[in-house]
């Protein structure tokens, strides 16, 4: 059912937990779905300089979270923005199409936490152009599926 | 590694003499039941036992027994089959919310004929109620169907009331009792059931047989067309090394069924203690006392049950959950949301069952893995933070 990136990122997460004092923090999901990602980040020179997350949710949503933040670590923001759910999964090795969600929402929870530096900051960033955190991106009906 | 098997309610491995009671019915004793012949006629007989013994496990007559390939399609023989045949006195039939996918989806096919369903509520024990059936009944009610024991929390309902509710108002009954069978005396005619269907393959037999109880002179049409077997019922040349097993394995579970409930119940309450007593945030689901021999069903509140069973898994660990991740929908299982569980407790659902290979050091690691399991996965939790610190 799951690649054996998926299970090493689901039974081995990294960079779990969170960062005190963060420079922005982003949430997304709801419980009613079954999953929530939570992401902490610490901006240095506009460089993401750690990362860190909660996640509730089933193996392959903690997996996505694991995997997006080794992902993210380090860059920039304009990179970390530019970075896709579709990244997400190749990186996963691959997702079984019901669970491609879980890619989506651990893109969006990234965009949350720099939205919500950008707010704390006053910075804009053309990557979150259109961005809404307060859209409920867990709505699993709308994800189209991705190829891959 | 180790390896604990505590999904028995899916399915059972099937026992040593079980199977050995099967063998030579693939090599020797091949026949065709249908056939004139020796070789057919020798299968004929082994059939005929087998439907005796199965028969006698209930107390009913032997010709009241009909093999079928499973319990999905009992269910749906017993439904169909009398809904469709009883059209002259009704198109009303009463099931309950909780009920096995065969029954509920096997009614919602009959929603498209025309058939009229109510579907009854449980309470948060997933018991139904005795007064809602009562008031459910209509003059064109023809079966109520509602299942002996709840597959997922394992509650078992009042079956001798129901037949006598039923029975008052002219009205067949019908039980789904797979998960029944083996785990609890069932008298068919002391009861009042008047269709039963059961599986083989919970009950230590093989997959792919089961039976459906026929009470004498129920109309019911075929739901299965072909030859003359089953008495021109069910048709399809028998399986009938799998009826063998299931025989054997039917008689075994008849004959230690005092000492295996006895067993399952103390492993039962070891598992449910022990979990109660090392992991906070736990709902026990499904009725206390009135319960599966075997059925342990908790909900783990800030985790989600697809991430315990592959946690589990990791430590040899099988079971089984009700979360979406696990359901294939996008909603957890619909008997823990007919018994009022929100979603967000739902998702966390883990049911272990404990069959008759189960040991006490099995129950007592398991209890020690889901105490680790747990933990790890509520430190990753979001949910779970906010009731530590408040935040």
């Amino acid at each position: 059912m799951y690649t054996e990136t998926v299970m090493d990122h689901f039974m081995n997460p990294r960079n779990v937990g969170e960062i005190e004092n963060a420079d922005g923090v982003g949430e997304v999901g709801n419980v009613k779905c079954g999953d929530i990602m939570r992401i902490y980040i610490k901006v240095n020179d506009e460089k993401i300089e750690d990362i860190k997350f909660k996640t509730f949710g089933c193996g392959s949503a903690i997996a996505a979270s694991s995997i997006a933040t080794e992902l993210i670590m380090g860059l920039s923001i304009e990179d970390a923005l530019k970075v896709t759910n579709k990244q997400v999964v190749d990186a996963l090795g691959g997702l079984p199409a019901v669970k491609i969600h879980c890619s989506v929402l651990a893109e969006q929870a990234l965009k949350a936490a720099i939205y919500d530096y950008a707010q704390k900051t006053g910075k804009t960033y053309a990557g979150l152009e259109g961005f809404d955190p307060t859209d409920d991106h867990d709505d699993h009906h709308d994800i189209v599926e991705i190829e891959f | 590694m180790r390896k604990i098997y505590l999904d028995y309610s899916a399915t059972t491995p099937v026992k040593k003499e079980v199977v050995e009671e099967m063998l030579p019915y693939f090599t020797e004793n091949f026949g065709n039941a249908s056939s004139i012949h020796g070789f057919g006629q020798d299968a004929k007989r082994a059939l005929e036992k087998a439907r005796a013994q199965i028969a006698a496990t209930i107390a009913a007559p032997a010709d009241t027994v009909y093999f079928t390939a499973g319990g999905s399609e009992s269910d749906n023989w017993a439904i169909k089959g009398v809904m469709r045949a009883n059209k002259a006195k009704g198109n009303h039939m009463i099931t309950c919310k909780i009920e096995h996918h065969a029954v509920l989806h096997t009614c919602q096919a009959l929603e498209k004929e025309g058939v009229e369903v109510t579907y009854l509520d449980v309470d948060s024990d997933g018991m139904i109620s005795l007064e809602a059936l009562k008031a459910a009944i209509r003059p064109t009610t023809v079966l109520i169907s509602i299942m002996f024991i709840n597959n997922e929390i394992g509650t078992m309902q009042p079956i001798q009331d129901i037949a006598q509710i039923a029975h008052e108002s002219g009205v067949l009954f019908h039980t789904d009792a797979v998960q029944a069978y083996g785990n609890v005396k069932i008298d068919v005619s002391a009861m009042g059931i008047d269709l039963m269907s059961v599986s083989s393959h919970k009950i230590y037999g093989p997959k792919g047989v089961g039976a459906l109880y026929i009470k004498k002179g129920i109309k019911i049409q075929n739901l299965i067309e072909g030859g003359a077997q089953e008495k021109k019922r069910r048709a399809g040349t028998e399986n009938v090394a799998g009826i063998m097993g299931f025989a054997k394995a039917a008689q075994i579970a008849h004959d230690s069924l005092e000492a295996h409930v006895e067993k399952l119940v103390t492993l039962r309450e070891r598992l449910l203690k022990g979990i109660l007593e090392s992991v906070d945030y736990v709902k026990h689901n499904g009725h206390p006392t009135l319960r599966h021999p075997g059925n342990v069903n908790v909900c783990f509140e800030f985790i989600e049950g697809e991430a315990l069973l592959l946690s589990l898994n990791a430590k040899g660990i099988g079971g089984s959950s009700g979360s979406a991740c696990t359901s294939g929908s996008l909603d957890p299982s619909h008997v823990l949301l007919a018994i009022g569980l929100p979603h967000e407790i739902a998702h966390g659902s883990l049911r272990l069952t404990i069959g008759d290979f189960t040991t006490e050091e099995d129950v007592d690691y398991t209890i020690e893995a889901l105490k680790e399991v747990v933990q790890k996965l509520r430190m990753m939790s979001p949910l779970y933070d906010r009731i530590q610190g408040g935040k």
